[in-house]
């Protein structure tokens, strides 16, 4: 006796399947992924509030943005397509220029004994300065120093910063430290 | 008569439809693999300003999310039209709530990877500094102090 041959499962419907799950999907998923610029905020001090370390005048790099969201570097007003050139010449300072920073010798794997910045940019803002231009601000100045990084590391070792191992981007990043102070904000020029 | 008509009769045949599943998957699984499952309903419009200086995070769980705006159209009744701080799906009342966020994340974190920690900003960029410095200064007295501006990414010029 011939068994009958089993009956071929009808497929037609698999697509509407495959169709709604597709959708499920669209609706509850987002395609954005991270994205952003990542800092590291100084430990709190409970005891001294006031901590004054003693940076020369000629190693603070003030940059300072109101509540109109207006630049202001060293004291003069400022136009932020600048602001990235004018933080690389602060810290490389390589025509010796007294008003810009001072170096000092520092023991660096890779390069040995070099002179390094002891710059520091101060960045401050007001209480209504806008989170936009904060970042903005913010962006140029980690610009100038990834610029710098990728210089120095292009000269060094012939490959951009970010292909390098980690060994060799510490020593590019003890050469070029990021220090930018955030001063708490204030009211400035009142409310 | 006969032998023409049944010429005619054929007219386009049908596309077939039996590789329309195989297609429908195949974009079913690049959606599934491309995106990530949307996980908070936000109550309050984020626009995150634009930067060029950008790092991808990785490590999803690592992550504990702040959210700072002006509440959308919905809620400007319930929540008015300041900006406010949204931890997961509540929005704040106080300031202090970001403190036992932080620590409430921390513990459903694994031992090993709370030193690995980062907190993630996303703040509209029309909001006024005042709020953020406020949620700066209780993360650093919470010990988070590895934070990460949320930004878009810029198309370089």
């Amino acid at each position: 006796m011939a068994k009958r041959a089993t009956q071929e499962v009808n497929a037609g419907s698999m697509a509407d399947i495959a169709f709604l799950l597709l959708i499920f999907y669209l609706v509850t998923t987002t395609m954005d992924s991270d994205f952003g610029i990542t800092r590291k905020l100084p430990p709190i001090q409970e005891e001294e509030e006031e901590k004054e370390v003693d940076i020369n005048e000629r190693n603070i790099f003030i940059v300072l943005i109101n509540r109109n969201n207006q630049l202001a570097v060293e004291g003069e007003l400022f136009d932020i397509n600048e602001l990235k050139e004018a933080t690389k010449e602060f810290i490389v300072n390589p025509l010796n220029n007294p008003n810009l920073s001072d170096r000092k010798e520092v023991e660096i794997p890779f390069f040995g004994v070099v002179e390094i910045s002891k710059g520091v940019v101060s960045l401050q803002n007001d209480r209504s300065t806008e989170y936009g231009k904060y970042i903005e601000v913010q962006n140029e100045l980690v610009a100038a120093y990834n610029e710098l990084r990728n210089e120095l590391s292009i000269k060094q070792f012939g490959l951009p910063y970010d292909d390098l191992d980690t060994d060799r981007q510490k020593a590019i990043k003890t050469y070029y430290p990021l220090t930018i102070s955030e001063a708490e904000p204030r009211n400035i020029g009142g409310k | 008569m006969a032998k023409f008509g049944r010429k005619n009769k054929g007219g386009t045949p049908a596309i077939s439809t039996a590789s329309l599943p195989d297609i429908v998957f195949m974009l079913l699984f690049f959606f599934m693999v491309s995106t990530t499952m949307r996980e908070v309903e936000l109550k309050i419009r984020v626009h995150t300003p634009e930067a060029t200086e950008i790092k991808k995070l990785e490590k999803k769980s690592l992550i504990s999310y702040i959210y700072i705006g002006q509440p959308t159209k919905s809620y400007i009744g319930k929540y008015g039209t300041e900006p406010r701080i949204q931890l997961n799906d509540v929005i704040a009342t106080d300031l202090e709530e970001i403190g036992q966020y932080i620590t409430s994340e921390r513990e459903k974190m694994d031992e090993a990877d709370v030193p690995l920690m980062m907190t993630s900003l996303k703040i509209d960029d029309k909001t006024k500094m005042g709020i953020v410095v406020d949620v700066k200064q209780q993360l650093r007295k919470s010990q988070a102090l590895k934070i990460n501006y949320s930004t878009r990414k810029k198309l370089v010029k």
